[in-house]
């Protein structure tokens, strides 16, 4: 079953957010909300259409509201995964 | 209309053109006649006809625009701010310490984001619509730069953006002077253009108007008997434009320019045969300057390189100050026809060589075509006083304008 | 700038549903939508299948072949608009002073309909990044600039004079009747066709607010997708169209006994400088552009007897704008009716701010405010009038109208009856 670790959920946000800058997203940032880590509401929907995408799994207009960490990224997408597998 | 109470300046110049991504650069290699038309090597040109562009190289888009903002954005939008930067750098202005609502920006636009669009329909049409990504909607539009520089630099005054090709670069600064008199303190004005892609280039080379010589050194010849249309290039200049009083309040003691006069006109249908638009707009910007024709000491041309755009541009300068009766020059003749940047780079030349006391040359033309009748300054730049300069844009179509700025 | 006086003498409208201003004065005023399932393309991929399209004819309404075959049909719409806005004032542009007759054309996307349609031929449907010039269409550069538009109305109306695209995303419309307004003022001009069009009903478009999330999905009842101010609200619907009106010095006006639509008297353009989208709550920049417009228009808040609306549907926007109301027009925000006609005939991005204001102008000519459809449920967070489905017959002497759009453009505009005192 696939499964989307915070890692490769950094790399994703990388490739959204343009050229690489490993830095900003260094360390545990599970926690750490999207707009601390300077994301703002239309990165975090390029980061869902792309989960969107390469999961194949449907993210509604209200899970995107409650995506304000990576972390909660994880637990959606994972949470999909599972629901579908 | 200009009165005493409502004079518009330039304070700060940015450039980022081909042939230098800041103003000293640009002014250098321009005085030195040193073209920086190119082949195009941004990708393969074999399936085309169209070999030459005025390309702008070594420019890093991360050193000037932050790292997020790159995805975010088209390049027309990058070199804007990089040449923002540069212009408020050079005014000395923070726009932290202009009261709200009191900056705005005006830019011109052309095609839009031509790199962001084509990547966005190929993801479209390749992938299907959930590939579009977020930014498509705000990269590739009309208004992507001026919006984003709003943002960048905290501009929440009237903030416009005009589309008429390559006469919105002068238009932007008409609409600019306009808000000042309405009550601004403070305009970034300019504007952009990056059109160099395949489907950007394949676009233009539907007007039928682009040079399909190979040689850089004889395809773009504004007024010469050997002219064969234009070749096109990227870039272009942002200016701080501000209300003299305001300035002079803030500490500023010396203007670059004034923006003296302004006109813009249209030309009538073709069908009708009478007189294209650009002396009525030559005219109407003098007048709105309170000048002379023998008050203009240089005229910056629009120089479309289209051997009957470029008589009907001759006849225009002719009729108004007589055969011969103003030196002219086409220093785009070194970086292509840059839509939407291409004014504002003139009014930037225009500005340095006010500064300078030069004319900047007009290079690679050889032989002026019988009906231009101009006094051309070629090859070497022309030392001049210089207190009033007119520059004059066309844009596809039937787009005419006129700027006059006068010396400080 | 002078004391010259601006008025409005021609009205052409090309709307969702029928073409023509009568048509769609009819629809507002009877608060019937035109917002359906998307027949421009298939919509089946996309999230938001919900469109207000145009029953356009662009024959009937004038065009010619060779000017249907070049033009986008966002060109279309506002020639065809143009023409009828400059026989309803009976001006004879060719015969007076075209080099005193200039053209303001509001746009946000461009041609972008042929855009695509061109760029699908020659990628071979995206196949291609190099893409093949040998199926490049001879018009294929008026396409892809939109200083077209302002060309083709040129063209269309004879006008000689200033001529610009504005193109300040979704407040084009409105910028660019305030535009014609500083022309007329400055005195470049006496005359000004200006308008604005956008025909965005095409995949590129509608991907793009699909990935923003922002267009309504309430795909299984398009006609009452569009729900501005309600508490259910869900989003855009995107629509298509245009609107142009002959824009004139009042004496100029006078001197040919032209009848007189509305006065424009204010006019003012702000940007939030926050975000490409995003709005803050607080409405600040709207409420700026509202309080000068006013002023220059000396206009009391409590003069005003219609505010037309943004009102685009989504959450953000029209909690944005009710904030701004509040702020701005202080207690008359709660006594003024409030309407969006978008609820109608949908957000067709840079033409809507002019749509709206032949709106506007007609509420003002027959005394009748526009309803806001569908509004059903009230959201605690907007609070004010919003004229809830049923057009409502009362005094319009004066009328506010606002716009918004990507870019963090806010704009506001004041019109008046013909005769209000100044």
């Amino acid at each position: 079953m696939p499964h989307l670790n915070l890692d490769e959920l950094k790399q994703v946000m990388l490739r959204c957010s343009g050229l690489p800058d490993q830095a900003s997203v260094e360390g545990d940032i599970t926690d750490v909300t999207f707009e601390d880590l300077g994301y703002d509401s239309l990165a975090v929907l390029e980061i869902a259409s792309a989960m969107q995408r390469t999961y194949k799994i449907e993210i509604s207009d209200e899970s995107i509201e409650t995506m304000v960490t990576p972390g909660a990224v994880l637990d959606f997408v994972n949470g999909a995964l599972k629901a579908a597998a | 209309m200009n009165t005493p109470a409502s004079r518009a300046v330039i304070t700060g110049l940015g450039v980022v053109a081909p042939t230098g991504t800041d103003v000293e650069a640009h002014w250098q290699a321009t005085l030195a006649g040193k073209s920086a038309i190119h082949h195009i090597d941004r990708f393969d040109t074999s399936g085309y006809p169209l070999k030459l562009f005025g390309d702008v190289r070594d420019f890093v888009a991360t050193d000037h625009v932050p790292v997020r903002l790159v995805r975010e954005t088209d390049l027309m939008t990058h070199l804007a701010f990089a040449a923002t930067e540069q212009a408020l750098a050079d005014a000395g202005l923070d726009p932290a310490t202009v009261p709200e609502f009191d900056l705005g920006v005006v830019t011109a636009n052309s095609s839009g984001g031509a790199h962001f669009g084509q990547s966005e329909l190929q993801k479209l049409y390749s992938e299907g619509p959930y590939a579009v990504g977020a930014y498509m909607s705000i990269a590739w539009f009309y208004a992507a730069t001026t919006g984003q520089l709003s943002i960048r630099h905290g501009a929440r005054g009237a903030c416009g953006v005009i589309a008429t090709e390559q006469a919105g670069g002068l238009d932007a600064f008409g609409q600019a002077r306009r808000n000042l008199r309405k009550g601004g303190r403070a305009v970034l004005c300019g504007g952009t253009d990056a059109s160099l892609t395949p489907y950007g280039l394949v676009a233009q080379l539907a007007n039928g108007l682009l040079s399909q010589r190979d040689d850089p050194l004889r395809a773009y010849l504004p007024f010469d008997a050997d002219a064969s249309g234009y070749v096109s290039g990227e870039g272009g200049a942002i200016m701080v434009v501000e209300d003299a009083d305001a300035a002079r309040a803030r500490g500023v003691d010396r203007f670059l320019a004034e923006v003296a006069g302004y006109a813009a006109t249209f030309d009538p249908r073709q069908q009708t045969r009478r007189e294209p638009g650009l002396r009525r707009a030559i005219e109407l910007a003098l007048a709105d300057a309170q000048v002379r024709p023998q008050d203009v000491d240089v005229v910056f041309a629009d120089g479309y390189g289209v051997p009957r755009l470029d008589l009907v541009e001759a006849q225009a300068l002719m009729r108004t100050f007589g055969e011969r009766g103003a030196p002219v020059t086409v220093p785009k003749t070194m970086t292509g026809r840059l839509y939407a940047g291409g004014a504002p780079l003139d009014v930037a030349t225009a500005v340095l060589a006010m500064r300078d006391s030069v004319i900047p040359p007009t290079v690679n033309v050889t032989s002026l075509a019988p009906g231009c009748r101009i006094d051309l300054v070629r090859d070497e730049p022309r030392e001049a006083q210089l207190r009033t300069v007119l520059v004059a844009a066309r844009g596809h179509g039937g787009f005419n304008a006129a700027l006059v700025l006068t010396h400080p | 700038m002078s004391d010259r006086r601006v008025v409005i003498t021609g009205v052409g409208v090309v709307a969702p549903g029928d073409s023509g201003r009568e048509a769609f004065w009819s629809m507002i005023s009877q608060g019937r939508t035109a917002t359906r399932r998307i027949t421009l393309f298939d919509p089946a991929r996309f999230r938001s299948q919900i469109g207000a399209e145009c029953n356009f004819d662009p024959q009937r309404c004038g065009l010619s072949y060779q000017e249907i075959r070049r033009m986008d049909r966002a060109g279309q719409f506002a020639v065809a608009a143009a023409r009828e806005a400059v026989a309803d004032s009976g001006i004879d542009i060719p015969n007076g002073d075209p080099s005193r007759v200039g053209v303001s054309v509001g746009n946000a996307v461009g041609n972008s309909i042929l855009m695509e349609q061109e760029y699908r031929v020659i990628s071979d449907n995206g196949r291609r990044w190099l893409v093949d010039a040998g199926y490049m269409v001879p018009h294929l550069y008026t396409v892809v600039v939109s200083s077209s538009i302002g060309a083709e109305v040129a063209y269309a109306t004879d006008a000689e004079g200033p001529n610009a695209v504005i193109t300040t995303g979704c407040c084009s419309g409105i910028d660019s009747v305030g535009h014609a307004f500083d022309l007329i003022r400055e005195g470049c001009a006496d005359v000004v066709v200006a308008g604005a069009t956008d025909a965005p009903i095409y995949p590129i478009s509608v991907a793009c607010f699909d990935t923003l999330r922002a267009s309504s999905t309430t795909n299984d009842d398009p006609e009452h997708a569009c729900k501005p101010f309600d508490r259910n609200r869900n989003g855009l619907v995107l629509g298509e169209g245009s609107a142009m009106f002959v824009i004139e010095d009042a004496e100029h006006a006078a001197r040919r006994g032209a009848r007189v639509y509305c006065e424009i008297l204010g006019f003012c353009a702000r940007s939030n400088a926050y975000h490409m989208t995003g709005l803050r709550p607080d409405g600040r920049e709207m409420a700026d552009a509202i309080t000068v417009a006013l002023d220059q228009a000396r206009v009391d808040p409590s003069d005003i007897d219609y505010v037309n609306a943004h009102g685009s549907g989504t959450k953000q926007n029209d909690r944005h704008e009710t904030a701004a109301y509040r702020s701005s027009l202080g207690e008359h925000a709660y006594r003024v009716p409030v309407s969006s006609i978008k609820s109608m005939v949908g957000h067709s991005l840079g033409a809507i701010g002019s749509i709206e204001i032949a709106a506007c102008a007609l509420a003002i000519e027959r005394d009748v405010v526009p309803p806001t459809a569908n509004y059903e449920t009230r959201d605690p967070e907007c609070d004010l009038d919003y004229v809830p489905k049923t057009a409502r017959e009362q005094k319009v002497d004066t009328v506010l109208s606002v716009g918004s759009g990507f870019g963090g453009f806010q704009s506001a505009i004041v019109l008046a009856a013909p005769g209000r005192a100044a």
